[in-house]
């Protein structure tokens, strides 16, 4: 290869041409230094809260304060980090490469919702300094609208402000997918990733704008009290709950159906065989995202809702489990027979099928009516979606990070440094949170500031893998500067991967290809 | 972008095949953004039929207040800026570039006419203390210990007086002190408020942001930026005008004509 090869890092030059950069892959390193600022922020928030439970009663901070971090570690977290975290960093990077485009479809619009994305950002964080809120993440009626002081508005309004950057990133991909695919470019011959992408962008465009209006009730409810959801002026918070969870219960599937597509991604690569059941995976993204809407119910089961709302939606929740069991099949397929390489991104995506499938299945628990009587508002629950949304979403971000890391710097990260990384986030992360299901069944309730001293044991068990949580992530950080200042020339295709972002140079040219490629044949050729 | 091809004077970006290409992708793009306001606007209208349905009588009495007269012209207003609208693409992609100049001023105007209207019915409505949620209590009690709304207030004034000094000194003629009489015997009423100003406030923005985008394209069409062979911003913001004035067939029988 030639020295001082033209590519898209070395295109344009200074801090200004980022900043109005039209690039997709430009783009897509923005969101990665933007969300893994907030992804640090709001692990910080994470271990200061888990270290206020290591005694009971007051071990650091007030209870006021307590409130004030846990609201901050799940807004940050899910509007910040897992929502966008995915699809805007690697999507972004990957999706228009894998289909042969040249750019995402409105690349104007894309810098656009990088910007939005800050501004929210800047908006909700400014409540740090201002009033603070301390609702947690889901502003839940009417302690939000009546009770707590008026930073809940801003807090909102950068949130909605978020809503729109995700609003705006689903349009741009669902249209990239659909028009700029590259000529034998089929729907059934595109990577699952872009499948998982392409899902995930129907369910942005078609869930959040009904969180957009909750956030602005909410906000007018607060301002002018208007009196929606204050059962004193004959509203019904409730509703909002119903509003809220009909957003964010698809939004848990535009959080792990990405971090699915990297796996199919990473299986297939790393087992170095032809994916198993590809219209399987493919259609069943789809499937989850159109069941995902029909399950909101489930949050609210012991919230005075019929009895047959509760069986149809028990129903239906359990129904999500077919797609997610099909994926999860055809990748231990996928991985039979093959020559498995356990390189730092498979150690990722394998942990990823672990946790993933401990969190699915305590999910069954919490479908289920009655035992959801039981484990409503415990720690079981709080276990429970952070095996699904961390130990799958920031497993599978990992595993991308490094899987793609040659592709977007044309550097390769070290894999000694992934697998140390792997092995203190996979332990440390069950260390977490198994005593969590254990300390939910006993009936300690989640959000909670203080606890019984029976429960000690367990939660000082769980602040310490806290700590090996965070010690790999910092590994995971490390490798990443080291990577950039040693890392080797990655090549073409380090991995040996066969989707069309390993045909074109390390790091790709400004165009991502030359001559637009023509394809014939289906993204997983092994032989 | 900094590569782009020509065809007739007007060029596309680098990573589309053709201006049509180029078109169809960004037409795609605009239907799907206004699905999402649709999904929006579909939030307040689910939240309103729940409303509707536990507290009827709110609606009824709330409505009444409404002024079916200045909604009428706003509907026809809205509904004639569309025509224009339409009109005004129509200009463009013909090439006819003074009459489009005009179709489009003519929708600005009509979005302008919408909006002082508008704002005549909500000064109105601060007047006479139809207004949403806690805004329409004063501090006061009554002698039964319950919060007074203003509405009470201004009745319990209006009581004093005959029906010509009613009309002189309070501005209030007789059917809005029946209508107003009838509301303040409706428990919780001012929920009808929260939605009309919420609706209705939304919605208000909406025009707004039209009338500057319609704006927006009025610049390119003086500046020769759009034409016969390019007109893609004309016709997605023609799309998106379209759609606001849809929002507002259903919100004017919804908040004013229910009663």
């Amino acid at each position: 290869m030639a020295h001082e090869q033209h590519n898209y890092l070395n295109h344009q030059k200074g801090i200004w041409s980022w900043l109005t950069t039209l690039d997709h892959k430009r783009i897509g390193i923005m969101y990665f230094v933007a969300i893994m600022s907030f992804f640090f922020l709001g692990g910080v928030f994470a271990l200061l809260v888990r270290a206020e439970l290591f005694t009971p009663g007051k071990t650091l901070f007030s209870a006021d304060v307590y409130n004030r971090m846990m609201t901050y570690h799940g807004a940050i977290m899910v509007f910040m980090v897992i929502v966008p975290g995915i699809p805007a960093i690697f999507g972004n990077f990957v999706l228009p490469i894998m289909i042969g485009a040249k750019d995402v479809a409105f690349p104007r619009l894309n810098l656009m919702s990088w910007y939005m994305l800050m501004i929210g950002a800047m908006i909700t964080g400014s409540t740090l300094f201002m009033q603070n809120v301390d609702t947690g993440w889901t502003f839940y009626t009417p302690y939000s609208s009546i009770k707590t002081g008026m930073g809940v508005i801003p807090m909102v309004l950068g949130v909605f402000i978020i809503g729109f950057s995700s609003i705006l990133t689903g349009l741009n991909f669902i249209v990239t997918t659909h028009k700029l695919r590259a000529p034998g470019m089929t729907m059934n011959r595109i990577p699952l990733m872009v499948w998982a992408l392409y899902s995930t962008a129907i369910l942005q465009v078609l869930a959040t704008p009904v969180l957009a209006i909750t956030l602005l009730l909410l906000i007018a409810e607060k301002a002018l009290g208007v009196g929606i959801f204050d059962p004193q002026l004959g509203g019904d918070p409730v509703l909002f709950q119903h509003f809220f969870w009909f957003y964010s219960h698809p939004a848990v599937y535009i959080m792990i159906l990405p971090a699915m597509g990297v796996i199919s991604e990473l299986v297939a690569t790393y087992s170095r065989k032809v994916i198993f059941g590809y219209t399987a995976i493919a259609y069943s993204s789809l499937a989850i995202a159109g069941v995902s809407f029909l399950v909101w119910g489930h949050h609210m089961f012991v919230s005075g809702q019929s009895e047959f709302a509760g069986i149809l939606f028990s129903f239906i929740t359990m129904l999500v489990g077919v797609p997610t069991a099909i994926k999860l099949f055809n990748w231990i397929s996928t991985m039979y027979k093959g020559s498995i390489r356990l390189d730092a991104p498979m150690l990722f995506a394998i942990g990823f099928m672990f946790l993933f499938t401990i969190g699915g299945l305590t999910g069954v628990y919490l479908a289920s009516t009655g035992m959801d009587v039981h484990f409503h508002d415990t720690y079981f629950v709080v276990a429970h979606f952070h095996y699904v949304m961390v130990g799958g979403t920031l497993m599978a971000l990992m595993g991308a990070l490094i899987y793609w890391f040659p592709k977007v710097t044309g550097k390769i990260y070290s894999d000694l440094l992934g697998r140390i990384a792997w092995v203190f986030i996979f332990t440390g992360f069950n260390v977490t949170f198994f005593p969590q299901f254990i300390l939910g069944n006993m009936g300690m309730p989640r959000r909670y500031y203080d606890y019984l001293p029976t429960f000690t044991e367990l939660n000082q068990m769980s602040t310490f893998g806290s700590w090996l949580i965070g010690t790999g992530f910092l590994v995971g950080l490390f490798g990443v500067f080291h990577a950039l200042l040693k890392g080797k020339e990655a090549g073409n295709n380090p991995f040996g991967g066969k989707t069309l972002e390993w045909t074109i140079p390390s790091p790709p040219p400004h165009e991502n290809f030359d001559k637009t490629p023509v394809i014939s044949g289906g993204p997983y050729e092994y032989r | 972008m900094s590569t782009a091809n020509h065809t007739g004077g007007f060029h596309h970006a680098h990573h589309f095949n053709s201006l049509e290409h180029q078109y169809d992708t960004s037409k795609q793009g605009i239907w799907l953004f206004l699905v999402t306001e649709i999904l929006m606007f579909g939030g307040l209208f689910v939240a309103y039929a729940i409303y509707h349905s536990l507290y009827p009588q709110v609606f009824h009495a709330g409505s009444k207040q409404l002024s079916v007269v200045l909604g009428a012209v706003n509907t026809v207003v809205l509904l004639f800026s569309s025509f224009t609208m339409a009109l005004g693409i129509n200009y463009v992609q013909r090439g006819m570039k003074n009459k489009a100049i005009i179709a489009l001023a003519v929708t600005i105007a009509c979005a302008a006419i919408f909006m002082v209207v508008k704002f005549f019915e909500y000064t109105h409505k601060f007047h006479v203390g139809t207004v949403p949620g806690k805004y329409a209590y004063t501090e006061e009690l009554s002698a039964s210990g319950e919060k007074v709304t203003k509405v009470g207030a201004l009745l319990a004034e209006a009581n004093k007086l005959s029906v010509a000094e009613r009309e002189h000194k309070l501005h209030l003629d007789e059917t809005e002190y029946e209508h107003l009489t009838l509301l303040e015997k409706t428990k919780n009423w001012p929920l009808f408020f929260g939605f009309y100003f919420v609706m209705s406030g939304i919605h208000g923005l909406h025009v707004l942001a039209g009338a500057f985008l319609i704006f927006w394209v009025l610049l390119k069409v003086i500046k020769n930026q759009v034409g016969p062979e390019y007109y893609t911003p004309v016709e997605g913001v023609g799309l998106f005008w379209h759609v606001v004035d849809l929002i507002w067939i259903y919100l004017f029988p919804l908040l004013y004509l229910v009663g």
